[in-house]
């Protein structure tokens, strides 16, 4: 177990990382950055999995079985809808627009 | 084996922070989602080996090939220009699953009270708050994607709607002090979760227009955080560093996004805008003057310096391809060419952007608000297509508007403006533009793929 503390530690950290990695970003990425972290919050697939895998009575595995279905969802679907995006960034010769 | 699978979920988040770094670059942008992407893949498998699961493998990949594979097939042939409600509605599955999660665990603790000592008292509590977090997020995205999919009336509102708000959201949290101090029953949980799934879509329900992305934005940061707080209950490092790092980042980009509207997020949240009438109209002197598609694409041809003005028209009438054809070919003939983005051009920032990219303009064509402001004064020509308020004067100058105080492209200081429009309504806000009644200012009306391919025509013909 992460005792409270040291969670609130990983919590203030993780927070500080988010902000640095936005705050540069040029306006033209911010949607597909969007997309981008709402494909990295997918990772809750991960706790439904283990959710439906705690599982016992009828109830929790259906309540569970939702959770897998909708984390699928958000991992894959953030997943595809980023690639396209981020696909159509093509550059032209001249490399780096003058910031 | 639980030691192995910590060090991936480990590995994951550093690789997850790494990949949004690279995605935070237009040149490295590709490989950070990839990168994302096998993290997440990793990360998925090992589970599969988590100590805790005890079985339902099956269920677990009939899930995972259901839920994934109606999305993949969603997200594979869902057109550029709706990507904003695609985007709102993966979110709203994230912050489903995380209230799904809690929902999972705190019926485990209420039929097994012995639970509640090792899931230890924090846990208990970021895991109601996680659960709340994520209702909302759920139902809000839900409302939103329902509402930009065009699939529920713009917006609705009631009188007092800000207390009733207020009401249900302080019953939600009382139930959830009771669910987190007692051993709730069946009833307390349900009322619980209805109450917050309820609370989310009053959220979203009066909120319309221009200020979509910015709510989209902000669900997808609680998705984020509530995604963190279930990383507790379930004792996960991985959920806990990404749920993290993806509220703030979320956060943050809120902010800029209301920022760049000149906008406070409060008032985002509880004012209306797009939807409500704007009161009186100002009245504008003159008229507007209509001209011929061939005429502005010759004005074009024979211009030193044309800066290009999109807006979420140019979306909706799919002209960035040939509005890209028109730009080689004014580029062949010499003519300086560069697009004009506003922060809140179409229904996202960086929409418009995404959009010409699709049609194959470079990136290092197109230019921010900031980059570009002073250089109207010298084009000869400034070609607005389906853009209204981020070019409208008023904002500078009439401080009665709604739109006073927002940034604005100055298209109305070049030399001439052309621009092209379906009709003669307003813009989202319903203010009247006034840029189109200047003297040196043309409209182009009609459908901005057919115009501009009109104007090809008399480009060629030169």
């Amino acid at each position: 177990m992460i005792e409270g503390v040291a969670a609130l530690y990983i919590l203030m950290l993780a927070a500080f990382v988010g902000f640095e990695v936005i705050s540069r970003v040029p306006v033209i990425l911010h949607t597909p950055l969007m997309s981008g972290s709402n494909f990295i919050h997918g990772i809750v697939l991960v706790g439904a999995m283990i959710a439906l895998g705690q599982a016992e009575t009828g109830l929790e595995m259906t309540i569970g079985f939702i959770a897998v279905l909708l984390a699928a969802g958000n991992a894959v679907g953030g997943y595809v809808v980023t690639e396209r995006m981020l696909e159509m960034f093509k550059s032209s010769d001249k490399k780096e627009q003058g910031k | 084996m639980s030691g192995i699978v910590e060090l991936v979920y480990f590995a994951t988040a550093v690789t997850f922070i790494l990949g949004l770094k690279r995605m935070s670059h237009p040149t490295t942008a590709r490989s950070g989602i990839h990168w994302a992407g096998i993290a997440m893949a990793v990360a998925t498998v090992a589970t599969l080996f988590h100590p805790e699961i005890q079985g339902r493998y099956i269920l677990m990949l009939l899930a995972v090939a259901i839920g994934g594979g109606v999305a993949y097939l969603g997200a594979r042939k869902v057109e550029m220009t709706d990507m904003p409600q695609m985007i709102a509605i993966y979110n709203g599955m994230g912050g489903g699953a995380a209230a799904a999660i809690a929902a999972v665990e705190l019926i485990r603790v209420a039929e097994n009270p012995m639970l509640a000592e090792t899931h230890g008292a924090m846990a208990l509590w970021l895991g109601v708050l996680g659960a709340l977090i994520g209702c909302v997020a759920f139902s809000g995205s839900v409302v939103a994607w329902a509402k930009l999919d065009g699939r529920m009336q713009k917006s609705f509102n009631f009188k007092n709607q800000q207390w009733v708000n207020l009401a249900i959201i302080a019953v939600a949290v009382l139930f959830g002090i009771i669910i987190a101090t007692t051993t709730p029953g069946p009833f307390t949980l349900i009322v619980f979760f209805a109450l917050a799934l309820a609370f989310g879509a009053m959220m979203a329900l009066p909120i319309g227009g221009a200020d979509m992305p910015v709510i989209i934005s902000l669900f997808n940061a609680f998705t984020g955080l509530a995604v963190a707080m279930e990383g507790f209950v379930l004792d996960n490092a991985a959920m806990i560093i990404a749920g993290t790092v993806v509220g703030s980042a979320g956060t943050l980009l809120t902010q800029l996004m209301a920022k760049a509207m000149n906008r406070k997020l409060s008032s985002v949240l509880f004012k209306q805008f797009g939807g409500a009438p704007s009161g009186e109209k100002t009245e504008v002197e003159g008229s507007m003057r209509p001209t011929d598609p061939s005429d502005g694409g010759i004005q074009m041809a024979y211009a030193d310096k044309v800066i290009i003005v999109p807006g979420y028209g140019m979306a909706v009438a799919q002209a960035q391809h040939k509005i890209w054809e028109m730009v080689e070919l004014l580029t062949e003939r010499g003519v300086d060419v560069k697009f004009a983005i506003h922060p809140v051009a179409g229904r996202m920032p960086g929409h418009m952007n995404v959009l010409l990219a699709e049609a194959g303009v470079p990136y290092d064509m197109i230019y921010d608000l900031e980059e570009i402001n002073n250089e109207f004064e010298m084009a000869d020509v400034t070609l607005v297509i389906g853009a209204n308020d981020v070019v409208n004067p008023v904002a500078k100058s009439d401080p009665d508007s709604p739109l006073y105080g927002m940034p604005i492209l100055n298209a109305d200081q070049s030399k001439n403006v052309l621009v092209i429009k379906r009709g003669q309504g307003s813009g989202f806000s319903g203010v009247e533009n006034h840029l189109f009644y200047l003297d040196h200012t043309r409209m182009v009306y009609g459908d901005g793929q057919k115009v501009v391919g009109e104007m090809i025509a008399s480009i060629k013909t030169l």
